[in-house]
């Protein structure tokens, strides 16, 4: 595959790791902030290939495990009726509810589907007009351009049986509650590309100035991540701390305009709870008034009286954030496993939780 | 069409043609059940065991044990690319035979139909599965049908049994893999999954991708012929790669690598895995083979599989190993290592 394969190259990763080697005089710790990139660095095993010096944390950049419970709740509470058609991105199906996830509510009868892109719930909504569908808008700044996009597309066709649950987060704002807490130990970071492919990377030269800490554009192949990973150390090795781009193929400093133009039109900044870290002021997108109608909290309001419950044994948030690590936990590898998840870390393959639990069992 | 015709005292040389779907009716035992097997199912499966038509078939087993399986096939859509569920229905058992060793000889096929089926539909899938039979040289020589009502079946299920014999000296097994042991695949992995969800997801691809399901026991009876020295075998169907592997190495207690770079996979299965966020590691196959045997012998069982067409794009993948017994481990394209586990649960295609 051409323009994947480049990026996957061993001989360049060598090459990089040999460059990476001679630039590290230091112990020094980076926090890559998206599950994508967490996914890549533990399919391709580029963590155990690093220097000892570098220790990567696995930030709360997967849109899965910060969705706030109380959300996962709701959508467990909408899917469970018989008038709706839930749609979803397929790896929030297996996120714990505070009692059960959206595959036994679709056991149990409920109507759940999978949905590659919002436009194809929009398509299950006009095939369905009986019935409303709701599209679980999550995901960071990657998503949501889609995501509003569809609810343009509702409103211009005129569709009443569609509705979303938004649940947004910001990649910024993470970095900025990241910083301001007093535990968090992260010399750099390196940023979403996706996210920035999206957004640009303008937002981040004031965090940067600010906490005093280099923030590298990462893309998502080993030697992309490689290529971030040498920019950060390069910067941190040299006292300096600037917003790098090491995914130029992809990223400009203003980022896509029509894109940002959608996501401004459809959405506005709000509060956000995330998932095991808590609310993060002006960290999430909700709808703007005039999209109410398309509003599965609004529609449906009996699905805000909903009292959440979790496990008061997962620690997932200070995972998450870097403070704990997950054999720390308590529940790890014993009520808490990848078949039998407590916390959404312990979910998706690139998670914190299951990776631990995953390479705990080869090092044993 | 079948309303207004009257059915009392009615006899017609083609009576099936008379109904275009499956009714309740053909399930009932009475003269439509019999007019379904006598029209449609005994001319397809045309065999004298079947002939004998009783509640049980005799058959004269071959000296040596016999191999018994079962397995039942519920695929969506029931046509896809490459084959159909009929075919996958003969050919899953037959593998299942094949990969114990055993010489697969007779099926039973149990019909659960729904309500609403085309008769048409179903009268292409019992000749596509007696064309399988035939190829892979196999009996049917029992079967069954039952009809469900209309959305209680995903137009039909199909369950078959297999009874195979497995040849004096031949030990298969999967605790037989032993540190040293040579890996190998019989061919491109993924292609069955991705020609399935290609359809199911209405996702259209430059090159159209097939399913590869084919009896394997041809190509099973070739590496025999090289060689005994065969310890483990295994069609990677559900799970694909990674599950067997896994199923393997916690049979047999022992560690397992790999080296992804030497796993055959087509271009346009891996381009269709990157899109859709699926590993092609897990994915569904059902004509391809996992093979665990003696290091010494690898490369005549290798060679025995690139010249029988099933095995053309055979390779020679990884090793068994005595550390981390239970895990499978692989090289992966950058030189780096990683665990390969079992899929959890559903494969879920990733959100970013």
């Amino acid at each position: 595959m051409k323009y994947i394969q480049e990026y996957r190259d061993a001989d360049l990763t060598h090459k990089l790791l040999d460059e990476l080697r001679r630039a590290t005089t230091r112990p020094w710790t980076l926090m890559e902030v998206c599950g994508g990139q967490t996914h890549s660095i533990i399919k391709t095993g580029l963590d155990q290939m690093l220097p000892q010096e570098i220790s990567l944390i696995h930030g709360p950049g997967c849109p899965v495990c910060v969705t706030p419970l109380e959300l996962v709740d709701k959508a467990i509470a909408l899917a469970s009726r018989p008038d709706v058609i839930f749609t979803s991105y397929g790896d929030m199906l297996r996120v714990p509810g505070s009692s059960r996830d959206l595959f036994a509510v679709k056991a149990a009868g409920g109507d759940v589907r999978i949905v590659y892109s919002p436009l194809d719930a929009l398509k299950i909504a006009r095939d369905n007009p009986d019935r409303t569908v709701v599209f679980f808008a999550i995901g960071f700044e990657t998503t949501a351009p889609a995501n509003a996009m569809a609810v343009v597309q509702a409103q211009a066709q005129g569709l009443k049986n569609f509705a979303v649950l938004v649940s947004h987060v910001t990649v910024p704002a993470a970095i900025r509650a990241l910083m301001e807490s007093p535990d968090v130990r992260v010399d750099g970071f390196l940023a979403a590309g996706h996210v920035c492919t999206v957004m640009g990377f303008w937002e981040y030269e004031p965090l940067a100035e600010r906490y005093e800490i280099p923030i590298v554009v990462t893309g998502f192949e080993p030697v992309d991540i490689l290529h971030g990973i040498l920019d950060c150390v390069r910067e941190l090795e040299a006292g300096e701390h600037t917003v790098g781009n090491a995914y130029a193929r992809a990223v400009t400093r203003d980022g896509n305009q029509p894109a940002q133009a959608v996501i401004r039109r459809v959405f506005e900044l709000t509060d956000r709870a995330w998932r095991g870290i808590g609310v993060i002021p002006m960290s999430g997108y909700k709808l703007r008034p005039e999209f109410a109608a398309i509003d599965a909290e609004q529609r449906f309001p009996e699905v805000q009286a909903i009292e959440t419950r979790e496990s008061p044994l997962c620690i997932s948030g200070l995972v998450l954030q870097g403070i704990r690590k997950p054999v720390e936990c308590p529940a790890f590898g014993k009520q808490c496993t990848p078949q039998t998840p407590l916390g959404a870390t312990m979910v998706s393959s690139e998670g914190a939780c299951a990776a631990y639990y995953r390479y705990g069992r080869l090092t044993k | 069409m079948t309303e207004n015709v009257n059915l009392l005292g009615w006899t017609c040389p083609v009576p099936l043609q008379n109904y275009p779907t499956i009714v309740m009716g053909h399930g009932a035992g009475g003269k439509m059940m019999s007019d379904l097997i006598e029209h449609l199912f005994a001319p397809a499966f045309d065999n004298p065991l079947l002939a004998q038509m009783g509640d049980a078939t005799a058959l004269e087993l071959p000296p040596g044990r016999a191999a018994f399986t079962t397995d039942s096939f519920v695929v969506s859509p029931l046509f896809f690319p490459g084959g159909d569920i009929g075919e996958l229905a003969v050919n899953g058992t037959v593998n299942d035979l094949a990969m114990r060793g055993a010489r697969p000889l007779f099926l039973s096929a149990g019909f659960i139909l729904e309500e609403g089926l085309a008769m048409d539909n179903l009268g292409r899938l019992v000749t596509s599965m007696a064309a399988a039979a035939r190829k892979a040289g196999v009996q049917v020589a029992t079967g069954d049908t039952k009809v469900v009502q209309r959305g209680h079946g995903d137009g039909l299920y199909i369950n078959t049994s297999g009874i195979g014999v497995i040849p004096e000296g031949i030990e298969i097994g999967p605790d037989r893999a032993r540190p040293g042991d040579a890996l190998l695949v019989s061919g491109t992995l993924g292609d069955h999954g991705i020609a399935i969800l290609s359809v199911r997801e209405g996702l259209q691809f430059e090159t159209e991708i097939r399913s590869d399901t084919a009896p394997l026991n041809g190509l099973v009876e070739a590496m025999l012929g090289a060689t005994h020295a065969v310890h483990c075998l295994r069609d990677a169907t559900r799970g694909g790669l990674s599950a067997v592997l896994n199923e393997l190495s916690g049979a047999s207690k022992v560690g397992i690598e790999f080296d992804e770079r030497s796993v055959p996979i087509r271009p346009e299965v891996n381009a269709a895995c990157e899109m859709l966020g699926l590993d092609p590691l897990y994915i569904a196959n059902e004509g391809k083979l996992v093979a665990i045997v003696a290091a010494d012998k690898a490369q005549a069982i290798l060679e025995a599989m690139k010249a029988h067409p099933l095995g053309r794009d055979a390779a020679l993948i990884g090793r068994v190993v005595e550390t981390h017994p239970g895990l499978v481990t692989a090289k992966t394209s950058i030189g780096g290592m990683r665990v390969v586990d079992l899929p959890a649960g559903e494969l879920l295609p990733r959100i970013c």
